[in-house]
């Protein structure tokens, strides 16, 4: 039987909901209606002149040959992002969820780098690999490879994935363990006395038992790659070399900040926000179908 | 009601309740600057004693983050209307700033405003030609200045069997050779600050132009122009030396100077600023060197330009503070505070005055690395091709020049489209930014 509440005071509700409405408001819709009404705008740094242009931001920003690629690059980043940090965190996640000694200790650790800001941990990585003095390009090179951030887009790339890829892969793993705790002991117990593998187990029964958790984090970290990770992009390449870790939002960050071009800045992020609007609206409306809740 | 605003108002009750003739207030002085480290202390120390040397003015330093920080901040601040009376802003900020007109003072009109003793003439013309007018007002006032020099490990280049410090390019690209068959097999030379090395002052040194108008000083109309056959020439040559390592690249900005530091690169380029971290990183003996040049370009070498970052003084503020602001840079012109600050920090002087004490004092017999940039910077009289650059959206600009040079570098494309595409996104950029600035 359904509980349903009801009001006597018609105020009420509306009042109730009213924070949530107004935070709504402040920090996501009036930001929003800024950027576009700044994207038809042509200012200089400091606000002094400011001009109604109408498209002209737009139509010089579809002009750039580097808006086209800075978008292929975007396409490849989150694709290895989002599946590198998911499937690792699931590997992850698995491992944890057995019976093991000092599962707490292990569980601890791996939330650890959950709490280090991107620009941070872009600087540790960064440092890490540094072609002459990282500990890690070190051995690279002493093993005979070229490694070279600086000069090799391929290395860029690989870098500043890596650095993305772990710092959220402690965000899924939470999720993702959270999410093996609650499938009931009892379902896998039966396959197990019906006789399906570890394997078999895992894609029948715990997958699909799994899938809304796994739904909800590829929105997730669709929205992460897309608009978190300029930070360790500008620590560990700054969109480089030759612009082959320019990924979208690092573009608006440095026409906007670094170029003092907001108009410009504004209207790549409003098409960023289109981007992601119709990303996440393909996501409900095809991915959440295979979802079993 | 800030604390600022809570404690002024407190004062004028407090006047009012004893009545009291109104006492004798202190005229606060905000100025963000981007310093760390001991530069840090620097600036806290001179306003420290510049607050002691009066009682009429307060001088209070805040840090607000790296260059593009500060700047930002400072933006920012203005849009909201509390910007500060001294902002330091790096040199690639400086036609960001004098664009905004009415969001500055010019440095020349607030001492005539002040009444205070000023004369042009007693600055160092490379310096100040960076952040003035083509009629030659000062705009901004020159805080810490350097250039580019070439950091040398004498260990190294004697084990390696370089008997003379390289002059010129050719010469360096030897040495690098005979140092990479020494076992310097990653780094035969480098460079920090690619763009600012080789194509900014790379065309000053070659007396060459960067872009039309004097490098953009006399205008925002200036279209650019480092795609000459010279500049295509020594990209080539990089290019070529980058295939064995005789030549590394070193990055956008001083992230790798370390290489040199470390041992690995012996001939280093980057910013006469390094001084400090060489003299206390460095297990070796070094010393600085003027940039190499081309032998066969007429005129090579001229006169570096500068970098570092200036004083700027911001619009629509009260005449009683710029009254302070004016004695303050007044304060910091003084020829033993210029040649003490000189010599503490490893900055240039700004001043004639402060270069010929410091000269005087035999400070440079003992600190011959100290004079190279300023020998650079003095080498010849300057230029409509070496006074100085002035191209809007500098710092972005950089970071598209160092991207066509890694372009290059890469093999991705050849040298001469690399620096034909860096003009044409160039100028681009410029046409943008020309439309904001009227």
């Amino acid at each position: 039987m359904e509980k349903a509440t009801v009001f006597n005071n018609r105020l009420l509700p509306y009042l109730l909901l009213l924070p949530q409405l107004v935070i709504t408001v402040v920090f996501f819709y009036w930001p929003a209606s800024q950027a576009i009404w700044q994207s038809f705008l042509r200012e200089d740094a400091f606000g002094l002149v400011s001009e109604f242009v109408g498209l002209e931001n737009y139509e010089a920003l579809f002009a750039q040959p580097e808006y086209y690629r800075s978008m292929l690059t975007t396409v490849i980043f989150s694709t290895l992002v989002a599946a590198l940090s998911l499937s690792i965190a699931l590997l992850f996640a698995t491992q944890a969820d057995k019976n093991l000694k000092a599962a707490g200790a292990y569980k601890t650790l791996m939330i650890w780098p959950y709490a280090v800001a991107p620009a941070v941990a872009g600087v540790l990585w960064f440092f890490m690999f540094q072609p002459s003095l990282g500990m890690l390009a070190r051995p690279l090179r002493g093993m005979g490879l070229d490694w070279n951030p600086l000069l090799n887009s391929t290395h860029a790339m690989i870098l500043v994935v890596m650095a993305s890829v772990w710092k959220q892969i402690s965000y899924n793993f939470l999720f993702f363990l959270a999410g093996l705790q609650s499938i009931p002991r009892s379902v896998i117990e039966a396959g197990a006395i019906d006789g399906a593998g570890p394997m078999r187990r895992f894609w029948t029964i715990i997958f699909p038992l799994l899938s809304p958790t796994t739904f909800f984090l590829l929105v997730v970290n669709v929205v992460y790659v897309f608009f978190d990770t300029f930070g360790i992009i500008d620590a560990v390449t700054g969109g480089g070399p030759a612009g082959s870790t320019t990924t979208m939002v690092y573009k608006v960050y440095a026409d906007g900040r670094l170029g003092g071009d907001l108009g410009g800045s504004a209207a790549q992020s409003v098409v960023l926000m289109v981007i992601v609007i119709a990303l996440t609206a393909i996501q409900f409306r095809y991915v959440e179908r295979k979802v079993q809740y | 009601m800030t604390l600022r605003q809570f404690s002024a108002a407190a004062a004028v009750a407090a006047t009012m309740a004893f009545g009291a003739s109104p006492a004798h207030a202190v005229v606060e002085i905000q100025w963000w600057h981007a310093m760390t480290g001991g530069n840090n202390d620097i600036v806290n120390k001179l306003a420290e004693e510049f607050n002691a040397s009066q009682s009429d003015y307060k001088v209070v330093p805040s840090y607000k983050g790296s260059y593009p920080d500060t700047m930002n901040a400072g933006i920012a601040a203005f849009r909201a209307g509390n910007a500060p009376h001294i902002m330091q802003v790096f040199e690639v900020g400086t036609a960001t700033m004098m664009s905004a007109t009415g969001a500055i003072k010019p440095v020349y009109q607030l001492m005539k405003d002040a009444g205070e003793p000023f004369d042009p003439k007693a600055y160092l013309p490379t310096i100040t030609g960076y952040y003035s007018t083509s009629k030659g007002d000062m705009l901004s006032f020159p805080f810490n200045s350097s250039s580019m020099v070439m950091w040398i490990n004498k260990d190294e280049l004697k084990k390696a069997g370089v008997a003379q410090i390289p002059k010129t390019w050719p010469e360096v690209f030897d040495a690098a050779k005979k140092l990479k068959a020494a076992g310097h097999e990653t780094c035969g030379f480098s460079n920090a600050w690619a763009s600012w090395a080789h194509i900014e002052q790379f065309s000053a040194w070659h007396n060459l132009p960067i872009g039309t108008k004097a490098n953009g000083l006399d205008g925002f109309d200036t279209e650019l122009k480092f795609n000459s056959p010279v500049h295509v020439k020594h990209l080539q040559n990089l290019v070529d030396l980058q295939k064995d390592k005789t030549y590394d690249y070193g990055g956008r900005t001083s992230t790798n100077e370390a290489r040199f530091g470390s041992g690995e690169c012996a001939i280093f380029l980057t910013s006469s600023g390094y001084y400090a971290t060489a003299k206390g990183t460095a297990k070796f003996d070094f010393t600085s060197a003027p940039m190499p040049y081309y032998p066969d370009v007429a005129g090579a070498p001229q006169n570096s330009i500068i970098g570092g970052a200036s004083l700027w003084v911001m619009g629509g503020k009260k005449p009683e503070e710029y009254k302070g602001v004016a004695k303050f840079f007044t304060f910091l012109s003084d020829t033993g505070r210029q040649a003490k600050l000189h010599q503490e920090s490893g900055y240039l002087p700004i001043t004639k005055a402060a270069y010929e004490k410091s000269i005087k004092d035999g400070f440079y017999e003992k600190n011959p690395t100290l004079q190279t940039p300023l020998k650079e910077l003095t080498n010849k009289e300057p230029t409509e091709n070496s006074r100085g650059l002035r191209f809007g959206n500098m710092v972005q600009m950089r970071d598209l020049w160092s991207e066509e040079i890694e372009a290059a570098l890469a093999g991705k494309k050849s040298a001469k489209e690399a620096l034909d595409s860096a003009v044409s996104r160039g100028n681009a950029m410029l046409r943008a930014f020309e439309k904001t600035a009227k």
